[in-house]
């Protein structure tokens, strides 16, 4: 399933990060540091901005230092890569936009155990050039940034009436506010559906996790 | 503050951290080996266990770095790498001592404690405790109530999971969506506790 070699065109990974293999619904993985954030869609677009820049970043880089890292301590290669680039995020937002900084809480710092870019160092920028790295790292974010959108929209509709802070027509009216949404559970809720609604368009044969 | 004080607020912490703040159901940490480790009871078992350990273990240690390495040199944006590395290195400790001394439990646990250093629940505990500023003796029992309510959380899912087997359920529900449902009504129930102790 992982491509190897360096042939694999770009519109193929492109399609590979945003549907086939999106990190998500197919995978389950790396829903953690970023669920607790979707009760709001604001915070949801700055996480996965986030997200998806340390991302394709860490791709980037541990594609160049491939050929350098010895076998054994990539591991540990990879995640103080990780590291670096989510010590700059996080200063940054700190420096830039303190509010934001307090609403994420730990949750920026936390992306470095995001199993998605580990995950996505190991099985493609390890042993791919640099550009289509960047690439995959960029579209496998997106991809998850879309879906995290997905469980944004609906919990914050839902659950406050408003969207990005805007109050919506109906909802902020007529809509009695079904706060439960925008509560941790709420994002259980959301997401097993939306995995329902991805498996149930395009069934695929599941491998036993 | 008062020692007595001080164990109080500990104890009120932990109690908090096992139900109306579950680390898990209420911040999402750690949702990855909840939802593929928690098909039989005993292995989630163990790896709550070995979470309850590594947990209350790394809180301390990373405190201790905190407070009298970090921040003093004004490093404080290196807490991720120091905290990581903390964790990394004493699972690894762990694991050798457990295999050096007790093989019995090494064959028991031996296999999780490698799965917990990408625990995201083990670093966010460390990041919530410098976030809110705990003291030691509060971050003892921050640590220790966040895994017992981690391993209260995975135990309750596998538990319902193994009657679930023969269930009839949804096809593309089946598997991770349906284990997503349970832990929103988990998370639903522990809300319940809001307001139990002050």
């Amino acid at each position: 399933m992982s491509p190897n070699g360096g042939t694999l065109g770009t519109r193929q990974i492109v399609f590979d990060g945003l549907w086939h293999n999106n990190p998500v619904f197919r995978q389950i993985l790396g829903i953690c540091s970023t669920l607790a954030v979707t009760n709001l869609v604001l915070n949801t677009l700055v996480m996965c901005a986030a997200l998806t820049l340390v991302l394709s970043a860490s791709c980037l880089t541990v594609s160049l230092l491939r050929r350098f890292t010895p076998r054994n301590i990539r591991m540990m290669v990879q995640t103080l890569v990780i590291a670096f680039y989510v010590i700059i995020v996080d200063t940054s937002l700190k420096g830039y936009w303190p509010d934001m900084s307090t609403a994420l809480g730990p949750y920026v710092g936390l992306i470095i155990t995001n199993c998605i870019i580990m995950g996505r160092c190991e099985a493609f920028a390890g042993t791919n050039e640099p550009v289509p790295a960047m690439i995959d790292g960029f579209f496998n974010g997106l991809g998850y940034s879309i879906l995290l959108l997905a469980i944004a929209l609906p919990r914050e509709l839902l659950g406050m009436g408003s969207i990005l802070g805007f109050p919506m027509p109906y909802f902020s009216t007529v809509w009695d506010k079904w706060i439960i949404m925008v509560m941790p559970p709420g994002a259980f809720f959301t997401l097993a559906v939306i995995i329902w609604v991805c498996r149930a368009i395009k069934p695929r044969e599941e491998t036993a996790a | 503050m008062n020692i007595s004080s001080q164990l109080w607020l500990a104890a009120v912490t932990c109690f908090a951290a096992i139900f109306t703040n579950n680390i898990l159901l209420m911040y999402f940490l750690g949702l990855c080996p909840f939802t593929s480790v928690s098909r039989e009871v005993k292995t989630a078992f163990g790896l709550g266990v070995a979470v309850v350990f590594v947990m209350t273990c790394t809180a301390m240690l990373n405190w201790l770095a905190f407070r009298y390495i970090l921040a003093p040199l004004n490093l404080e944006f290196f807490r991720f790498i120091m905290f990581i590395i903390i964790i990394a290195a004493f699972v690894q400790f762990v694991e050798m001592v457990i295999d050096r001394y007790s093989p019995k439990l090494y064959h028991a646990l031996g296999i999780f404690l490698p799965l917990i250093t990408v625990n995201c629940a083990i670093l966010g505990a460390s990041l919530f405790m410098v976030i809110r500023d705990y003291t030691f003796i509060v971050t003892v029992g921050y640590g220790f109530g966040s895994g017992i309510g981690w391993l209260l959380a995975i135990l309750a899912m596998a538990g319902i999971r193994q009657r679930l087997a023969h269930a009839r359920i949804p096809r593309g529900l089946d598997g991770p969506g349906i284990t997503l449902i349970i832990a929103g009504l988990m998370a639903l129930a522990f809300i319940g506790f809001t307001g139990v102790l002050g």
